[in-house]
């Protein structure tokens, strides 16, 4: 038998996960072409390959780029060799004598005028020669990647204080400054609340509910997962609250963070309660949950709390409307497990707290909630928010599985997310709800209308798909508990 | 101290974003209409990262370059006097002095060889070539880098006792610097060139145009060398390959001293014609002032200035601020560039000479947009020379005080190497040289550009970690 399939390699060529990922869709996508992978030789891809039977050269080291392909026949197999090049190309350099070429440190950048913060968002282990060039050209610093060493967080956030600066992250997804959303933010009207966030999707659940109780977002200052943890002690916190609070515009500071260690915890309501400017805290995860919290925000301003959005399809009826039916499963009663595939941390802890509370033990029951986003599902690829491979994959082996009841997977809109998650994942709701009787799928959908992916578009698709979609993450995960709850109970 | 905004202004500033990584995260936030500037970052050789976040990661680093960067860019390098190398550098007879890094006879290339079989010749320490070869061979002589005796050579850099020295004060600093005097160009022993007529000429310029010029040079008094270079920068030189406006203006500065002198008028008129003759004349000068420059810059604990590039004829080998005397140093290229005559690149010794002192300073390939005039000569066309010196402010530290690039809108020189920007982008230092033939006693036969080993990057990189 022939074997069509070919691994390339390009030595000392690099581009970033999100452009080999787009290589790769798009080669997968040509006629008769199977497996194609377009990846950095780092160890973790390595594995990736072998898994889907590539044999990457051995002499490919992590600064080698490879291109995997696998197709039906020797004329697919050549057609896609030759889109290779064509996909990997860079844009021509231009040849005006006026043109000054990009800058290739981020110092360089910096040195070429008066920038305010630099998005760090390179591979972990090359982020301190980034961060750094940043904070000695009088930047702050927003490092979105994770896999950075928690000794070299602890001295970026040193080095940042002796200037007067912020580094918000590592493991930052979301800021907003001035309006303008870095990493993964939703878009929201301007206003009174400041949000200090250890928690990106947690910041954004917070905005996007603000945003619908009419109440707007000033800033939003991440800090990173692990700012309160007790190695590196609320650094970062401290000095975005202490920022907000000087801030004339903003009235009301939201802090969004996984329930801190004691003694950070402390640390941070003591700074908090010499502050001006009142301080609301949402820990999800333990008894507190992030609804909860921004109801508290919205009591504390003075404003009413809505009803919170939902998109359920009514009983046996593929097409629903808005606020139907709570108890609507398209499906007949599920049975089975509750699994959940998040992109989100926080929105995953805090949905683990609901179903432990609401289930008991989740381990002893074969509940089991998965963060795609977690540092090792992201080592050498792009974050599930922007490259759905994985837990698409996760979810046809969940739905697969007799023991699995009900579905529970969030998804994340806004800047920097992936622009049509419904468009992937819609139908494979779909086919695995149809495929098999007792399977329900609960999603839970932080976005606003403002969004460029436009959360009630990405709500009715996903519904029409046969999910309940709800846009408060802790009534999505009471929803998905309920469900098995009733029944286990019937 | 004036009241500064909370974190640098970054709430109440209209946001100015640098974006260095996947360029999704760039796209999210042009399409909100944000000023973006991207970065086109690549990553490191394997292995980098660690060295350049233990070095970059010392709180302590950004200053100590800053310190270093600042030192050799504050130089005021002026010329002060010509002596012999005897009683300025201390040279003892039967010990030589030679470009880049250190070595010994057996590894030497031709060129080098020829110039140390010149130098015996000149010093009286043979009285044939193939004699003073073999007393070479058996160690008859005692060889030592310019550079660790304060000095640059340019080619094979060779310097014997009695070769007369330009010598160049920091009047900033205070440090001191010296370079031989320039012979002109075709047969020369800077190019390992060791014939009668070569012979012939270092002992005129010892016996007369040394001392015709020490005594310009006093009656002058010193002569501010980075004005001159400044000027000739605007005049079309970048200082390495093409000194014909330096030149001209440093023999128009010493001409009327030089006719001052209580000397016969034929020895006058025949310095007069020998350095107006000489395009390359103030090659030496220009180099013994950026030797002064870097070497105000050495020992800043923590630095990863670069105070010297220099070549061997075998290896080419590099000197960093932070890590003091310390070579590293890797295989000397081949130069790309244009060939004399019948001569290709088989005839071609690997890289030689101290001269990448100039690039060191922020001067030569880094000044190449300067230089239209000379990019067709090392093979190139207008728009590559600017782009070259544009692609060196990705390496360097700052940009010089003085020496400033009319066509770059009067923007100073890339200058001040970064080892650890090397190492992060792999974009390597550009030198400008003249190709030396490989055999010795050959010459000249060509000129073009030439890059380092990046090896010697990656390990001073390393030694700076480990401090």
């Amino acid at each position: 038998m022939v074997v069509n399939e070919v691994v390339l390699l390009r030595a000392g060529v690099y581009r970033d996960s999100v452009t080999l990922m787009r290589v790769s869709r798009a080669l997968g996508e040509l006629p008769g072409v199977g497996d194609a992978m377009a990846a950095m030789a780092t160890p973790s891809n390595r594995e990736l390959l072998a898994e889907l039977g590539f044999a990457v050269p051995a002499e490919a080291t992590p600064a080698d780029l490879v291109v995997a392909l696998r197709a039906r026949d020797g004329d697919a197999l050549d057609g896609a060799r030759a889109a290779v090049d064509e996909l990997l190309a860079e844009r021509p350099p231009d040849p005006a004598f006026e043109v000054e070429p990009p800058p290739l440190t981020t110092a360089s950048a910096a040195a070429r005028g008066d920038a305010t913060v630099a998005l760090v968002s390179v591979p972990g282990p090359h982020v301190v020669p980034e961060a750094m060039d940043a904070l000695a050209a009088g930047l702050n610093v927003m490092i979105f990647s994770d896999n950075v060493p928690v000794e070299q967080e602890v001295a970026l956030k040193d080095a940042a204080a002796r200037r007067g600066l912020i580094v918000m992250g590592p493991d930052c997804g979301t800021a907003v400054v001035g309006g303008v959303g870095l990493g993964f933010a939703n878009v929201v009207r301007p206003g009174p609340v400041g949000v200090v966030a250890a928690s990106g999707t947690g910041a954004q659940q917070v905005m996007c509910l603000l945003e619908e109780a009419g109440v707007g977002v000033r800033h939003v200052l991440g800090v990173g997962g692990r700012d309160l943890s007790p190695r590196v002690s609320g650094r970062s916190a401290l000095a975005a609250l202490a920022a907000l609070d000087a801030d004339p515009g903003t009235e009301l500071i939201v802090l969004v963070s996984k329930p801190p260690a004691p003694r950070v915890a402390a640390l941070v309501r003591e700074a908090a309660r010499r502050l001006d400017t009142p301080v609301v805290p949402a820990f999800p995860g333990g008894d507190d949950d992030l609804t909860g919290a921004v109801e508290r925000v919205l009591r504390a301003l003075g404003r009413a709390v809505p009803e919170w959005p939902r998109w359920e399809a009514p009983h046996g009826s593929p097409h629903g409307s808005p606020h139907g039916s709570p108890h609507g499963s398209p499906h007949g009663s599920p049975h089975g497990a509750l699994r959940g595939l998040f992109a989100g941390g926080t929105l995953r802890d805090e949905a683990e707290a609901i179903a432990a509370t609401a289930l008991g033990d989740l381990a002893a029951g074969g509940h089991r909630l998965t963060d795609f986003g977690d540092d090792v599902y992201t080592r050498g690829r792009a974050h599930p928010m922007i490259d759905p491979a994985l837990r698409l994959a996760a979810l046809a082996r969940e739905a697969a599985d007799p023991g699995c009841g009900v579905l529970l997977l969030d998804v994340v809109l806004g800047h920097g997310a992936d622009p049509d998650p419904a468009a992937a994942l819609a139908p494979a709701l779909a086919g695995a709800l149809d495929a098999r009787d007792g399977l329900a799928a609960v999603v839970s959908l932080c976005g606003t209308p403002g969004d460029p992916q436009d959360r009630d578009r990405q709500a009715v698709a996903l519904r029409d798909a046969g999910a309940a979609v709800f846009a408060s993450n802790a009534e999505a995960a009471r929803h998905a508990a309920a469900l098995v709850k009733g029944a286990r109970d019937a | 101290m004036p009241d500064t905004p909370p974190l640098g202004g970054l709430l109440s500033r209209e946001p100015v974003i640098v974006a260095t990584g996947v360029d999704v995260l760039a796209e999210a936030v042009e399409r909100q209409a944000a000023a973006v500037r991207r970065v086109a970052w690549r990553p490191p050789p394997p292995g980098a990262e660690h060295d350049l976040a233990a070095v970059l990661g010392d709180p302590g680093h950004a200053e100590a370059d800053r310190r270093a960067v600042t030192r050799m860019l504050s130089a005021r390098p002026h010329l002060v006097d010509v002596r012999p190398a005897r009683e300025v550098l201390g040279l003892e007879p039967g010990a030589f002095l030679h470009a880049g890094p250190p070595i010994a006879w057996d590894r030497a290339s031709g060129p080098l060889r020829g110039a140390l079989v010149g130098a015996m010749l000149l010093e009286g320490l043979a009285d044939t070539p193939e004699r003073a070869e073999r007393a070479l061979a058996g160690g008859a002589a005692e060889l030592e880098p310019c550079h660790g005796r304060g000095a640059v050579g340019p080619m094979a850099g060779v310097v014997g006792p009695s070769m007369w020295m330009l010598v160049v004060r920091d009047l900033e600093h205070g440090g001191t610097a010296c370079c031989s005097l320039n012979e002109g160009l075709g047969k020369v022993l800077r190019y390992g060139a060791y014939g009668p007529e070569v012979i012939e000429r270092l002992r005129w310029m010892g016996a007369v145009l040394g001392p015709l010029l020490r005594d310009a040079v006093r009656r002058h008094g010193p002569l501010d060398l980075v004005a001159l270079m400044a000027q000739a920068l605007q005049m079309g030189d970048e200082l390495h390959n093409r000194n014909r406006a330096a030149s001209a203006l440093l023999l128009r500065e010493l001409a009327p001293d030089l006719v001052a002198a209580d000397a016969p008028r034929e020895h006058v008129a025949e310095a007069l014609r020998f350095v107006g003759g000489n395009e390359h004349f103030f090659l030496n000068a220009g180099m013994a002032a950026a030797k002064c420059a870097a070497d105000a810059a050495r020992d800043v604990p923590g630095s990863g200035l670069v105070v010297a590039m220099a070549r061997n004829g075998t290896d080419f080998g590099i000197q960093v601020s932070g890590t003091g005397d310390r070579w590293f140093t890797g295989p000397a290229g081949v130069p790309d560039g244009l060939y004399l005559g019948s001569y290709g690149p088989a005839d071609a010794n690997p890289d030689i000479g101290d001269s990448a002192i100039t690039e060191t300073a922020g001067m030569g390939g880094f000044a190449l947009a300067a230089a239209p005039a000379i990019v067709r000569f090392v093979g190139g066309r207008v728009p590559e020379a600017i782009a070259a010196t544009r692609r060196m402010y990705e390496i360097t530290m700052a940009e010089h005080p003085a020496l400033r690039i009319p066509l770059l809108d009067f923007r100073g020189t890339p200058a001040g190497i970064d080892v650890t920007r090397v190492v992060r982008t792999g974009v390597l230092p550009v030198i400008d040289t003249g190709i030396a033939g490989r055999r010795a006693g050959v010459g000249q036969v060509g000129a073009g550009l030439v890059a380092p080993p990046p090896n010697v990057f990656a390990d001073a990189l390393r030694a700076l970690a480990r401090r």
